[in-house]
């Protein structure tokens, strides 16, 4: 079994963690099916070892990864996370793994590579949802290099100090917490470095609604809700909803990334 | 009370205690306030389709019950209605009635529930026999709302998938609807027995 990691104190949330229960039950995962509770439900069958993560495109030294290599690749560390669904709801995790950066800089991104892709597993014995064609598959998703390369990106492999579960995105998923939380893809098998900005899956499917960047911003109303508050999951079943913090309440680490940007045609 | 009135009752309070005994057992998903409010705005579909498909009911296959116990049926997709409003008020709005009216004027998919929703309040109202006598013939003219009424919840059941681009269930509350709809005019045409029947 891999170390996890220590805690690392820089990436604290002031606020009671999610419970594990709560964090490995309530997922969006529609290859699995589009209830929030289908992947842990349906998601007995998968298969995440053996597994292997290609990183290519862009890259002077594009290669395939064992997960061993990828545990092995950089110290593993715990950091708490804020979670904020595009939906208006929102967590906070332990998770271990450690910065996106570290797995980018192995592969040397060359000086066209502006974009990161991401594409999660296709195994359509053991996930059922692929049968509805919901979304174009596989799922993509994808981010600016500099936004992929900024340390809170996180190479995630496991949650409260365990393996990731199917319902997570087992083996390997990304977590960008300042990014609604459909961003951050899970069972990634696949990294490409792009030139161009990826069609990323929610983009197809409704621009209108959910944009590439897709920061989290209260200010930015989603057309069927405001964005203006999430809903704390484990709160309690009378708790107020929360405000929402602009860029999740990492906008010292990542507001600059955005600067004489309009994050509301950008959304 | 008849045994069936007793049932039907029963039945219609099937809901009401399922969601009670999840909430015992901590079976509400890890997002109760969600869970209700989608629960009881889809119950309430089924009421609505429930309380449309009691002529039909009778009239091809004999089953009387629906049509008997038509208007506690009604009352109850009322009440699960209201139980909709009040989720989506206390969970998503926190009762600020400032927030529920942007949210009114400048969300069409709640716009279209609270179309929905006023179009029904009357019939709940009049359902009692003394409006019935007291309307008389005009009783049945505004009774007829039930179906832009249900053709507006579909809408809405509609937009809410429409961003998650799952629609499966959207598609058998539509087609239900459209049997209901073409039944209920044919009969109307050919027999008049939708007429006289209410």
């Amino acid at each position: 079994a891999p170390q996890w990691g220590e805690r690392n104190p820089e990436y604290a949330v002031d606020a009671e963690l999610t419970s594990e229960t709560a964090v490995t039950t309530y997922n969006n995962f529609y290859e699995f099916g589009t209830g929030k509770g289908d992947p842990d439900a349906r998601g007995g069958a998968f298969k995440s070892t053996p597994w292997t993560l290609t990183v290519e495109g862009e890259v002077l030294r594009p290669k395939t990864f064992d997960l061993d290599a990828l545990l092995a690749l950089a110290p593993l560390e715990e950091r708490v996370y804020r979670l904020r669904c595009v939906e208006g709801w929102s967590m906070v995790i332990p998770w271990n793994g450690y910065s996106l950066s570290a797995l980018l800089k192995q592969v040397e991104p060359t000086a066209n590579a502006k974009y990161v892709e991401f594409v999660t597993v296709m195994q359509p014995e053991t996930m059922p949802g692929l049968a509805d064609r919901i979304i174009d598959w596989p799922y993509v998703e994808g981010l600016r290099l500099d936004e992929a390369m900024n340390p809170l990106s996180m190479l995630v492999f496991g949650v409260y100090g365990k393996s990731l579960p199917t319902s997570n995105g087992a083996p390997v998923r990304l977590a960008v917490p300042w990014k609604y939380g459909f961003k951050s893809g899970k069972s990634i098998v696949k990294i490409r470095l792009v030139e161009k900005q990826p069609v990323t899956s929610w983009v197809k499917i409704a621009p209108h609604e959910y944009g590439f960047y897709a920061n989290v911003n209260p200010e930015v109303a989603h057309p069927r809700w405001s964005q203006a508050t999430e809903r704390r999951i484990g709160a309690g079943f009378f708790a107020p909803r929360v405000p929402t913090l602009m860029f999740n309440g990492y906008a010292d680490q990542v507001a600059s990334l955005y600067s004489g940007m309009d994050l509301v045609r950008n959304y | 009370m008849t045994r069936s009135r007793v049932v039907v009752f029963l039945l219609c309070l099937y809901p009401l205690g399922f969601w009670l005994a999840q909430g015992f057992i901590g079976g509400l998903t890890a997002n109760p306030p969600e869970y209700l409010t989608r629960s009881s705005g889809e119950w309430a579909l089924v009421g609505l389709c429930l309380v449309l498909a009691a002529p039909p009911a009778q009239r091809w296959f004999g089953v009387t019950w629906p049509l008997r116990h038509r208007r506690m049926l009604g009352l109850f997709t009322y009440f699960y209605t209201v139980l909709h409003v009040l989720a989506w008020a206390l969970w998503e709005q926190g009762w600020s009635l400032s927030a529920m009216w942007v949210d009114i004027v400048t969300r069409l998919f709640i716009t279209v529930g609270v179309v929905a929703v006023v179009l029904l309040t009357p019939l709940a109202i009049t359902s009692t026999n003394a409006w019935v006598r007291r309307l008389g013939r005009n009783w049945r003219r505004l009774h007829w709302l039930v179906y832009p009424a249900v053709a507006l919840s579909i809408w809405h059941f509609w937009l809410v998938r429409a961003g998650k681009n799952d629609f499966a269930d959207v598609w058998v509350y539509v087609v239900v609807f459209a049997v209901l709809l073409v039944t209920r005019v044919l009969a109307i045409k050919n027999t008049g027995a939708g007429r006289r029947r209410l």
